[in-house]
């Protein structure tokens, strides 16, 4: 056993593992803090909705875009100085959060606004109808209606963040990537990259099945 | 009770839905709105809740200008009128029970009155069991009488109908009208129906108003407009399936029009003895308004005292040539 994984320090993975959770659950968080409420914005300024404002809409959705146009490993390196600004250092998981929820946020608000949008539109008039407040339309109706394509939304953005957190390790966030790319890949050690790899396909296979089994818990269709 | 005066609607595409509307719904009717899609019906029935703000002129109910109001002022009218969709517009992540207490919620009531009056309602609309279900465990019939339980919730004293019944079979579109018609006459609710199917007027509606391109071409009851249409546009709309084009018949043609008790009456082959004049029936309906039965015939007249027969007709019901 040791023969055929002989470069592989298991503590140093455990560390990593553990580093890698940490980005992902706190990022993870974050994003779903921020981006559920742009998400939101974004369907309620759109036209045809009951906040519809073509300037609001627009100047959003540019910065959206622009946001994700960025390659992440150029958005790692630009938000250095804000970075340590917000949580006093750009290394380590800490410092990895803030780029990390700057590359998802965007990405995730898009894809609420995209469930929001599958929301049948007599039912947003009905609740509308019946003297429902913007509040009461977004708490009551369109956020329980999207609940299942918000919860897949996740899903998939938290995937993106696993693969975020990996790139995050090439400028000292740590965690499995990190691990991945100084010893698997700068010094050929072939076994450390198996098993990043494997763990980082165990944590995204995880990720995906509890994502399907709630959007299915919670679908009513 | 409902007023519209010169009401135009033109979207930001510059697309005009409405054209110079006049309408005036009264108390306690049922007044049907039918037009084709595109005729700006959805438009029109959505001006009434303040779904859809009018370009210009005025929506009024019981005076107050729709249009003027805004927050709390139109929350408040909304509560009075209630409104049903062609989808029925339920949410489907709330259960049969949570869909009808949602507008009592919004507007504020308490734990017990929610307990009180949801099974009320959905009682009413004949869905005492079925609390517990979620939409999609419901027939279209079924999810549409949920909609009606819901828009009754707080008390209306308006319905709006928008193509309620277009989503259902003919059979389940019998059985919701009914119900409607059961809630005019027990509620007294003043109910506005758009549709684009002539027989859902005739069932239930006290008068309609034709729409065509953005504006009304013709009101009144549903039997003048049914039996006497003036406008080109609702002759079209009646004649749909059934344009039997000019008649060549060698002799008078006359209209006969028979309305209530006068169509059990035996008249054609009674005036046929009498005068000596047979008939033949080129076109013809008969059938049932919401409360009265008609019959229209076409007729070709032949032989005997043809002016003594027409005459004769005259006696049991409106003729034309």
């Amino acid at each position: 056993m040791s023969g055929w994984f002989a470069n592989v320090d298991w503590s140093e993975i455990g560390q990593a593992c553990l580093d890698t959770l940490a980005m992902l659950g706190g990022s993870l968080l974050l994003t779903i803090l921020l981006g559920l409420p742009l998400g939101v914005l974004l369907f309620l300024t759109s036209p045809g909705q009951v906040w519809q404002n073509r300037a609001v809409s627009g100047v959003l959705a540019l910065a959206v875009n622009l946001l994700r146009s960025v390659p992440f490993i150029i958005l790692l390196i630009v938000m250095i100085p804000l970075t340590v600004l917000l949580v006093g250092t750009s290394l380590g998981v800490a410092g990895a959060i803030p780029p990390l929820v700057v590359g998802a946020a965007p990405f995730f608000a898009r894809l609420v606004e995209t469930a929001l949008r599958e929301v049948d539109r007599n039912t947003i008039e009905a609740v509308q109808a019946m003297g429902a407040t913007t509040r009461d339309l977004v708490f009551r109706a369109l956020l329980p209606e999207a609940l299942p394509g918000i919860i897949a939304a996740a899903t998939v953005t938290a995937i993106a963040l696993v693969s975020f957190t990996a790139m995050a390790g090439a400028v000292g966030a740590g965690g499995l990537g990190d691990l991945a790319i100084r010893f698997g890949y700068q010094r050929f050690q072939t076994d450390v990259m198996l098993v990043t790899v494997v763990l980082l396909l165990v944590l995204v296979q995880f990720l995906q099945m509890a994502g399907d089994r709630l959007v299915r818990h919670f679908t009513r269709r | 009770m409902i007023r519209l005066e010169n009401v135009h609607k033109a979207f930001a595409s510059g697309h005009a839905a409405l054209a110079g509307v006049d309408l005036e719904v009264a108390r306690g009717e049922v007044f049907g709105i039918i037009g084709r899609s595109g005729a700006g019906k959805s438009t029109l029935v959505r001006l009434l809740n303040g779904l859809e703000r009018p370009s210009t002129g005025s929506v009024a109910i019981d005076g107050t200008d729709v249009a003027s109001l805004s927050g709390e002022g139109l929350r408040t009218l909304r509560r009075r009128v209630g409104m049903i969709f062609q989808n029925f517009g339920l949410l489907s992540s709330r259960t049969v029970f949570d869909n009808v207490a949602l507008p009592l919620r919004i507007a504020g009531a308490d734990k017990a009155r929610i307990a009180e009056r949801v099974p009320e309602l959905l009682a009413r609309v004949g869905l005492a069991d079925h609390g517990a279900k979620y939409p999609a465990q419901l027939s279209g019939g079924q999810k549409q009488r949920v909609g009606i339980a819901r828009a009754l919730a707080t008390g209306p004293d308006i319905l709006l109908c928008d193509e309620a019944t277009s989503a259902l079979d003919p059979e389940t579109t019998r059985s919701i009208l009914a119900l409607i018609a059961d809630l005019n006459r027990e509620l007294g609710l003043t109910i506005v129906l758009i549709t684009h199917e002539m027989e859902v007027v005739r069932q239930v509606c006290d008068r309609v108003a034709v729409l065509h391109a953005g504006r009304v071409v013709e009101t009144g009851s549903v039997a003048q407009v049914f039996l006497d249409p003036k406008a080109a546009e609702t002759r079209a709309m009646l004649d749909e399936g059934g344009d039997h084009g000019p008649i060549a018949f060698d002799g008078p043609i006359v209209r006969l029009t028979l309305r209530g008790d006068a169509i059990l009456q035996p008249v054609l082959t009674r005036i046929a003895r009498e005068t000596g004049t047979d008939f033949a029936i080129l076109d013809g309906r008969i059938g049932r308004f919401k409360d009265a039965s008609f019959g229209q015939l076409t007729l070709g007249l032949a032989g005997g005292d043809t002016a003594a027969a027409l005459a004769a007709l005259r006696q049991h019901g409106e003729v034309s040539e």
